[in-house]
């Protein structure tokens, strides 16, 4: 089972309620603006915590509300590439790349530096600030960034919401990759059904 | 023609940068954990704790002195404990006045790294989180760099306010030469002396000489650490 979640969260007035479970690969979350979307990656990456329900991926429990289960972010192995690329603006590419690699213990990495630069051509940027980068860059770095991290899981959100049409484009061909070359699962998250079409063995509806 | 300075003059430079270094140096980690509490705690008393952090803002300096004085003295709480434990007393001493400059400039101190902590993206945070840095690593690595510049504009404006300390100063340890004599008030005590015009004029190119590096100082590290993006501390 890639991946077997049933979390819910109010928020206000807002009730954020997700149930799914499947073998998929590539499972991708779809609906409207405020449905609470990236509310569900928090939840899965550890970074906001559920009222009640349960988070396994790939066999693991990262949260399990009844038997009092909650793994901090860092102990998840969970790849998070945000919305907005969110690089570390005081370093360097390099240095982002190998913030989670250096982090990771040796077992747990399964992707090298030089095949990153390779997978997403990015070879060129290393000595490079953050600020200096394109969108698109900036996009593929974070990718980078969370796959050298050693994840047991890739979670994506948005990531072709920032970049105009044919920066898309190279991300989308990008994002096919991996899923061709790379065994990691991936939920990801979008509003744009042709994106989803494209990318997802399996739908999940949000309201 | 003016005179070049004198032992006398060396003296209360070195006095007041003692002073203010101490003082500035012991207020810092207190100033950015109490910055951070405001920014980010979220407790009761926190309001309170905001006023009482800015009071000596606020306050007559002379007021705050003497409630240091209170508080300080041989007879006050802090003061008989520090005595009566530690032997040290900090009435007439340098040390004194470095605790009265580092409660003056407190509240510009926390006010500046409050401002920068609260700019540092929380989702930073989150990612280094998910990329297996825990709670401390996190905050050494994302938090505290990006509130660099916070950091550097308190330690200006600390110095700054600092070495300009009159008022609780000369309540709180009194104007002993060579003791607590800091710049401002060598500058108050020559222009009571007659013919002291020439001292004031000295003293006060120094002071605006030592104002003026500090800032060149803090600019020209937060190019550094920005990389030319010309951000500024103040």
């Amino acid at each position: 089972m890639s991946f077997d979640v049933e979390v819910t969260l109010q928020r206000g007035e807002r009730r954020i309620a997700v149930a799914f479970t499947t073998h998929a690969r590539v499972v991708s979350l779809h609906g409207p603006s405020g449905a609470g979307k990236t509310s569900v990656l928090d939840m899965i990456a550890g970074l906001l915590r559920p009222d009640s329900g349960h988070i396994r991926i790939a066999g693991e429990t990262l949260f399990d509300a009844a038997q009092g289960i909650d793994l901090p972010p860092e102990r998840r192995a969970v790849g998070y590439v945000l919305q907005d690329a969110r690089l570390f603006p005081h370093r360097r590419v390099r240095d982002n790349l190998l913030y989670g690699w250096r982090l990771a213990p040796p077992e747990r990495r399964w992707l090298t530096l030089d095949e990153v630069l390779d997978l997403l051509g990015i070879g060129h940027l290393l000595q490079r600030m953050p600020a200096t980068l394109s969108g698109g860059e900036a996009q593929r770095v974070a990718i980078g960034r969370a796959l050298l991290a050693g994840p047991r899981v890739l979670l994506l959100d948005e990531p072709l919401a920032s970049l105009d049409a044919a920066r898309r484009e190279e991300i989308m061909l990008l994002l096919e990759r991996i899923r061709r070359e790379l065994s990691v699962p991936v939920l990801h998250v979008s509003h744009d059904r042709a994106e989803v079409d494209r990318l997802a063995d399996q739908l999940v509806e949000m309201s | 023609m003016m005179a070049p300075l004198g032992l006398a003059e060396w003296a209360i430079v070195g006095l007041s940068l003692k002073v203010s270094l101490l003082a500035i140096g012991a207020t810092l980690p207190v100033a950015f954990a109490l910055a951070w509490l405001l920014a980010r705690g979220r407790f009761p008393g926190r309001v309170l704790l905001d006023a009482l952090v800015h009071l000596p803002l606020v306050l007559p300096p002379v007021v705050t002195g003497w409630l240091l004085l209170l508080a300080f003295g041989r007879s006050g709480p802090v003061g008989a404990w520090l005595e009566s434990w530690f032997g040290i007393s900090l009435m007439f001493r340098w040390t004194g006045a470095a605790l009265a400059a580092a409660v003056m400039a407190l509240p510009l101190m926390v006010r500046a790294i409050r401002l920068s902590l609260e700019q540092v993206d929380r989702r930073l945070e989150g990612v280094a989180r998910t990329l297996g840095a825990g709670p401390w690593r996190a905050f050494f690595t994302v938090t505290l760099p990006l509130s660099l510049p916070g950091i550097l504009a308190a330690t200006v404006l600390g110095l700054a306010r600092s070495l300009g300390e009159f008022g609780a100063t000369i309540t709180f340890v009194s104007n002993i030469p060579g003791e607590t004599r800091t710049l401002p008030l060598a500058i108050y005590t020559a222009l009571q002396a007659p013919g002291g015009e020439a001292m004031v004029t000295r003293l006060a190119l120094i002071s605006v000489v030592l104002s003026l590096a500090a800032l060149a100082i803090s600019e020209w590290l937060a190019r550094r650490a920005y990389g030319g993006r010309g951000s500024h501390v103040l």
